[in-house]
């Protein structure tokens, strides 16, 4: 509970969260949290990853239904009703709104459609959708957050799709709004305007609960905070009492400084891209005329928003995007037809964007996964079999040295958390020294430590020699970690010597640079 | 509100113990069947045991039916371990056997230590191609090589009886649409004099040893673990993903077309076009009954065999219809996947209660 003496005017409370706890086997995801949200204000709920955010956030919405602890809202006259727990209906009936961190659209249904979707009787002979464009159409010009109704929602940008999300959540009359992640996929001026917008909302009695990784949004948007770890909530205050130090004691638990970046020696050329051109891939731009050298030693930056042609690049990196035109050079050699395999004998180290998807097998085990790119080296196989202990010596060397966490080198890796897998990775990746490191969002979804320790070991192999390719959407990443930044825009990279987040911010949004 | 959430920690004997129960409590059920069909159930369940272990005959008539299903379920458990969806174990059953038909019946003669493998070769070979063309549809078009080989698998028997009404046809078969006997060298001996069983039990038992090691401890078992269970991360880490396909294709492949050659130079001496009692399509019901482990496969074959052997004495001493084997095996088959499903994820029913203050 908030003490009153720590707010000057203490404003009507609208939900409580007590006592909520929730367990996955002898896992405590959420340990008695107790969490007050009032009217007109936006709580930023702040935390490491696994510290329990989306999962009490869940509860609060009926996705999970809590072991205790009971979620209780409280309507205009203060009447208070207890949600029954696991029914998302009746958090959507309380006027809770959630907007995902991964966007829940309909791709090919148009924005009105989007947002109309599950508020029609499924059976209604009419739909009546004048009234809904009127309605929609005063809560655009409210809230200053504009969508093109008509249009699919496959033609919007990232940002326009995220004013649909949240559109969609106060079109069922939202009152209470769960933000999770909102910027992550934003450029700074987009986040900003959506900062503004729900400012404006907040101001008319709207209450915000606004879950985010990056400390510098929640200090210059939020009005309280609340920190979680490991299940508990560890501390609460008042965003104008707050500084970065104090928030990072409350979420680590400790100090913590983060890496401080020394700059970089650049030796001889690493990597040479001479005018590539290639295919788009995986949804994102296709490259365009991409020309890029990249030095032993030093740390090259690519920010961006994300679609913009990274995947395309990480992709061409690794060996699985063949460019049409132009070359790629590694260590003076053209490489002229690129497999994942040629790059990796060619030296390159790939840490992939999706851990999951591409950066393990999860129904194999920890060893197995830290030698499935060396499967040809005798220190692996004899004869086409398996050399069962000496991969199980390279398994327990590796865990040690690089830290991974786990049930052990035999189990499958799937049971590691993520910053361990990541730790897996890296580990798989540095152990061969590679000349050339492409680390493709290297600390995504990982708290503090685990990110500071991917941190540590890219500047160690920098420091060793290696050139080191940093993708990254969080321009902060990329701010403190790159000795050179890039920025990456329909499919073209840019150089810009400035450190500037506005300048590079408008880059990203393919602004002339000033 | 029924919800369903993964568990956390499955224990390792409950996966391996699902078939085991599984396959009981099929034979269990199999009574309610039973009693429709008004057959005295104690006696029926006496008839079916007493037909697979009543005698020395009966046991080995149990293991020679064993026999092919050990070589279509590790044909479709090897290719199931990668993805790859072979359904073409029937075709390629057909096209093993006929291959050995085509050098066993004469075109060359020799020692059996010459014609035995000869025969074993070309079938395995003829076998693998079939399950190569599909996939190499799926490698360079993206075709569904569960439709490609489930289709392939008519033009073959169709193809097979073409051949039986030509160039193949036994013209001392008295008009009957069969081939010429395999020569005698080619044949794969007998275990026991006077018994059915013969060598091509020893070699599917050794196979499935060999599988099993394979996939456990070679380079290229781990290349078909990592494709089948993350083909983008196997082709991130290097992995030949298409490679591995094609080879895996012809492996398969060319274990449906040793059965074949089993049924036809083991057992039947030559080939017709009812060669086949289906083994191809039981061989993916062996193959999930193993959980698409070799050495399961060995003993889910054994179960599988049994069942049908035992339906069959039983259906011949009291008269009711030998489909009930089918009906067991379906069975079992259903109680391993819900079973599966029940050994991975929680049921929970949430109670519906609101309560306002």
């Amino acid at each position: 509970m908030l003490s009153p003496s720590t707010t000057k005017v203490e404003k009507p409370l609208i939900l409580s969260l007590r006592g909520m706890t929730k367990h996955f086997g002898p896992v405590i995801a959420a340990d008695a949290i107790d969490l007050d949200l009032q009217r007109g204000e936006v709580l930023a709920l702040l935390g490491e990853n696994g510290a329990g955010k989306t999962t009490l956030m869940n509860m609060l919405f009926g996705q999970y239904t809590p072991d205790a602890g009971s979620v209780h809202v409280f309507n205009e006259d203060g009447q208070e009703t207890v949600l029954p727990s696991g029914q998302p209906q009746a958090a959507i009936d309380a006027r809770i709104g959630m907007v995902h961190q991964h966007f829940t659209l309909a791709e090919n249904l148009s924005v009105l459609d989007n947002i109309l979707l599950g508020t029609e009787a499924l059976l209604s002979a009419r739909r009546n959708r004048k009234s809904a464009r009127q309605k929609l159409s005063k809560l655009m010009h409210d809230s200053g957050l504009t969508a093109p109704l008509d249009t699919r929602v496959r033609d919007l940008t990232v940002g326009e799709r995220q004013r649909v999300e949240i559109l969609k959540a106060l079109y069922r009359d939202a009152r209470i709004l769960v933000l999770d992640e909102p910027t992550a996929v934003l450029t700074p001026q987009e986040a900003d305007m959506m900062f503004a917008s729900i400012r404006a909302m907040v101001d008319d009695g709207l209450s915000v609960i606004f879950i985010s990784h990056k400390l510098h949004e929640v200090l210059a948007f939020s009005d309280r905070i609340a920190v979680l770890r490991h299940g508990c909530k560890t501390g609460e205050m008042n965003t104008k009492d707050a500084d970065t130090s104090s928030i990072i004691r409350m979420m680590v638990g400790a100090d913590h400084e983060a890496p401080t970046r020394v700059h970089g020696i650049p030796k001889q050329p690493i990597l040479n891209l001479a005018n590539v051109n290639t295919k788009p891939s995986k949804g994102g731009q296709g490259l365009q005329d991409v020309n890029l050298t990249v030095h032993a030693g030093e740390i090259v930056g690519v920010a961006g928003v994300s679609g913009n042609g990274q995947s395309a690049f990480a992709g061409l990196i690794s060996g699985l995007v063949q460019p049409t035109t132009g070359h790629v050079s590694v260590n003076d050699q053209v490489i002229q037809k690129l497999t994942p395999k040629v790059m990796l004998n060619a030296g390159v180290g790939r840490i992939p964007e999706d851990r999951h998807h591409d950066g393990i097998v999860s129904n194999m085990s920890v060893a197995e996964n830290l030698v499935i790119e060396r499967l040809d080296k005798p220190d692996v196989q004899q004869n086409g079999f398996l050399r069962k202990a000496s991969i199980a010596d390279n398994a327990r060397n590796l865990t040690q040295n690089y830290d991974v966490r786990g049930p052990g080198i035999n189990a499958r890796s799937a049971l590691l958390s993520g910053g361990n897998i990541q730790k897996l990775i890296l580990a798989r990746v540095l152990e061969t020294n590679p000349d050339l490191i492409l680390a493709n969002q290297p600390t995504r979804g990982l708290d503090f430590k685990a990110a500071s320790d991917v941190s540590l070991r890219l500047f160690e192999a920098r420091d060793r020699g290696a050139g080191v390719i940093l993708i990254s959407e969080d321009l902060d990443e990329v701010l403190s970690l790159a000795d050179r930044i890039l920025v990456m825009h329909d499919g073209q990279l840019t150089e810009t010597d400035s450190r500037d987040r506005t300048v590079i911010g408008l880059a990203m949004a393919g602004g002339e640079q000033q | 509100m029924m919800q369903i959430t993964p568990k956390e920690n499955q224990s390792q004997w409950v996966s391996s113990g699902i078939p085991i129960i599984a396959a009981v409590l099929a034979l269990l059920l199999a009574a309610i069947p039973l009693a429709f069909a008004g057959a005295p159930i104690l006696e029926a369940y006496g008839h079916m045991i007493k037909g697979v272990f009543g005698s020395l005959f009966n046991f080995t008539e149990m293991l020679t039916r064993a026999t092919p299903l050990i070589f279509t379920g590790l044909a479709a458990a090897i290719a199931f371990r990668a993805k790859l969806w072979n359904i073409g174990g029937e075709g390629q059953f057909y096209l093993g056997a006929m291959a050995a038909v085509w050098v066993g019946t004469g075109m060359i003669d020799g020692p059996p230590a010459l014609m035995i493998p000869l025969v074993l070769f070309v079938g395995a070979f003829a076998g693998g191609l079939g399950m190569l063309g599909p996939a190499i549809l799926k490698t360079r078009f993206g075709a569904d090589e569960v439709v490609t080989s489930l289709l392939l698998n008519f033009i073959i028997l169709i193809f097979v009886q073409m051949m039986l009404e030509g160039p193949l046809k036994d013209p001392m078969g008295l008009g009957w649409p069969q081939s010429e006997p395999i020569v005698d060298n080619a044949v794969l001996p007998q275990l026991i004099t006077r018994m059915r069983l013969h060598a091509g039990f020893v070699l599917a038992i050794g196979t499935a040893i060999i599988a099993y090691i394979i996939l456990a401890m070679t380079v290229w078992g781990f290349k078909i673990r990592a494709v089948g269970e993350n083909a983008a991360a196997a082709k991130h880490a290097g992995i030949g993903v298409n490679r591995t396909y094609l080879a895996v294709a012809m492996a398969s492949g060319a274990l449906a077309g040793m059965a074949g050659v089993s049924e036809v130079a083991g057992l039947k001496g030559y080939l017709t076009a009812d060669l086949s009692a289906g083994f191809g399509y039981t061989g993916i019901v062996v193959a999930m009954l193993a959980g698409l482990s070799p050495l399961g496969v060995i003993l889910a074959s054994l179960y599988v065999a049994s069942v049908f052997v035992g339906a069959d004495s039983m259906s011949r001493a009291i008269g009711v219809s030998s489909f009930i084997a089918d009906l067991i095996v379906s069975m079992s088959l259903i109680c391993v996947l819900l079973g599966g499903f029940f050994a991975r994820f929680n049921l929970t029913f949430a109670k519906k209660q609101v309560d306002t203050k």
